[in-house]
């Protein structure tokens, strides 16, 4: 996967988004504090905000170029995007939420069928049930699940674990290991937790007042400070 | 009551609902676009909406009039050209219902849309949908509440429409009298009786309408 953003200039509130960078790895992770201009940088990426000044490239696909007036909407980008809300429809029940998506895009893979996915999300008995009456941790998976339906190039994920317990979040981190592994699709991982960056990501990009400070292997970038937090317990 | 009296309540009923059908698809854009849109002037369009909400119903009575009167700008040429008369018709009674009962509809469709997240649709967008997809499997559903309860709330302001319907169509029975009209005349000329016998109906029928629009609305704030 080659994800290209150049030329990225987007006045947030206190600052302006400025981003000069290309993404090669696999699963990619986005770090910063709150109000980083994370969230931001994903509605940009697949189409949801657009920036004064963007130029995004995915693979060989030019997804916006603002100098050549080049803007591809976002239902045309094939991009899977959880975000940290979920936004899962509450008027719809499990099934209808997960073939939201589905049905507009056919059946391209057998890696995203509804069984497959359903699988190994282990979301099938859940289907029949209306989304508000989910836990936490189930409509996490069922939000993963519209998203990989699409069969997306590009998987999106903002804090997907931000709202969870402990005792949760690390009974979800196995079905999002799977999801890498199973699909091999490229993602982009905006978390705070450096715990699950180093678990899930091959690089991280810390992004700090809509600047990009630092980039590296996570266990690089956040050994330090997780040897300093494990310290001070 | 007399069968021209019951003619008056069904004839009153059908031009409400009709009245109320023809704005839905006007008055659910109009709404949807002050909603989810931002534009310079917005605030002028807001106040042009609202305005018969505000204004004596007999002075936008009388704009009607002028408008749409055998010599007023499109009165003249909806004669001239279609042999169309509007005014003193049963035509004006469904115009005035439908003008005063339009920022009602607006106001609670607007409502309703605002209290959709727009992070839902957006998602809807990123799954592949388009604005139309969005807007009937989304935005819709999850505004109907609200939009029926706006609907019910037209069709009764319709229902009680008096000022600009006298002004632009006049008090014809049999052709033009609805149900407020025929209570001012019958006040006028001493039927008492008639009278409370046509208020006793209008007030069910307007209590039906706004009960079932607070019932929606509660079961709305509620979802």
């Amino acid at each position: 996967m080659s994800l290209i953003l150049k030329q990225i200039s987007l006045p947030l509130a206190p600052f302006v988004l400025e981003l000069d960078v290309e993404i090669n790895c696999q699963v990619t992770a986005i770090v910063g504090p709150s109000g980083a201009g994370k969230t931001s940088l994903l509605d940009l990426i697949t189409g949801l905000r657009r920036a004064r000044s963007a130029f995004v490239q995915l693979d060989q696909s030019v997804l916006t170029d603002t100098a050549r007036r080049i803007w591809v909407p976002t239902r045309h980008r094939g991009m899977g995007y959880v975000p940290q809300d979920l936004a899962l429809f509450p008027h719809l029940s499990v099934r209808n939420n997960l073939l939201y998506g589905h049905r507009l895009h056919g059946n391209p893979s057998r890696l995203f069928t509804f069984d497959h996915v359903t699988e190994v999300l282990e979301i099938s008995s859940l289907v029949q049930r209306r989304v508000t009456d989910l836990s936490g941790g189930e409509r996490q998976r069922v939000a993963l699940a519209r998203a990989l339906l699409t069969a997306p190039r590009l998987l999106l994920l903002d804090e997907p674990l931000a709202s969870l317990d402990i005792p949760l979040k690390a009974r979800i981190i196995p079905y999002l290991a799977r999801v890498r592994d199973e699909f091999k699709l490229p993602m982009l991982y905006v978390s705070h937790d450096p715990d699950e960056v180093i678990t899930l990501c091959e690089e991280a990009l810390i992004l700090e007042r809509g600047k990009i400070v630092r980039r590296g292997p996570p266990a690089q970038l956040f050994g330090q400070s997780l040897s300093i937090r494990r310290e001070g317990l | 009551m007399a069968a021209g009296d019951w003619q008056i309540v069904g004839f009153t009923a059908w031009v409400s609902a009709l009245a109320t059908v023809l704005i839905l698809p006007f008055g659910l854009g109009v709404a949807w676009i002050l909603a989810r849109r931002q534009w310079p002037g917005k605030s002028l369009v807001e106040t042009l909406v609202a305005l018969p909400l505000v204004m004596p119903p007999v002075a936008t009575g009388l704009l009607l009039l002028r408008l749409l009167g055998q010599r007023g700008v499109l009165g003249s040429v909806l004669h001239r050209r279609f042999d169309l008369d509007i005014v003193f018709t049963w035509r004006a009674v469904l115009l005035a219902s439908a003008v005063m009962s339009f920022p009602l509809l607006v106001r609670s469709a607007r409502v309703a849309f605002e209290g959709v997240n727009p992070r839902l649709e957006q998602i809807a967008r990123t799954l592949g949908a388009g604005d139309l997809r969005v807007f009937f499997t989304i935005t819709f559903p999850l505004a109907s509440r609200g939009i029926v309860a706006g609907t019910l709330l037209a069709f009764a302001r319709a229902l009680g429409e008096f000022g600009a319907t006298v002004m632009v169509a006049g008090n014809i029975r049999g052709q033009t009298t609805t149900i407020s009209l025929a209570i001012f005349h019958a006040v006028e000329v001493g039927q008492d009786g008639l009278a409370y016998r046509f208020l006793g109906i209008s007030v069910a029928l307007a209590f039906l309408a706004v009960w079932t629009s607070e019932y929606l609305n509660s079961r709305n704030r509620a979802h």
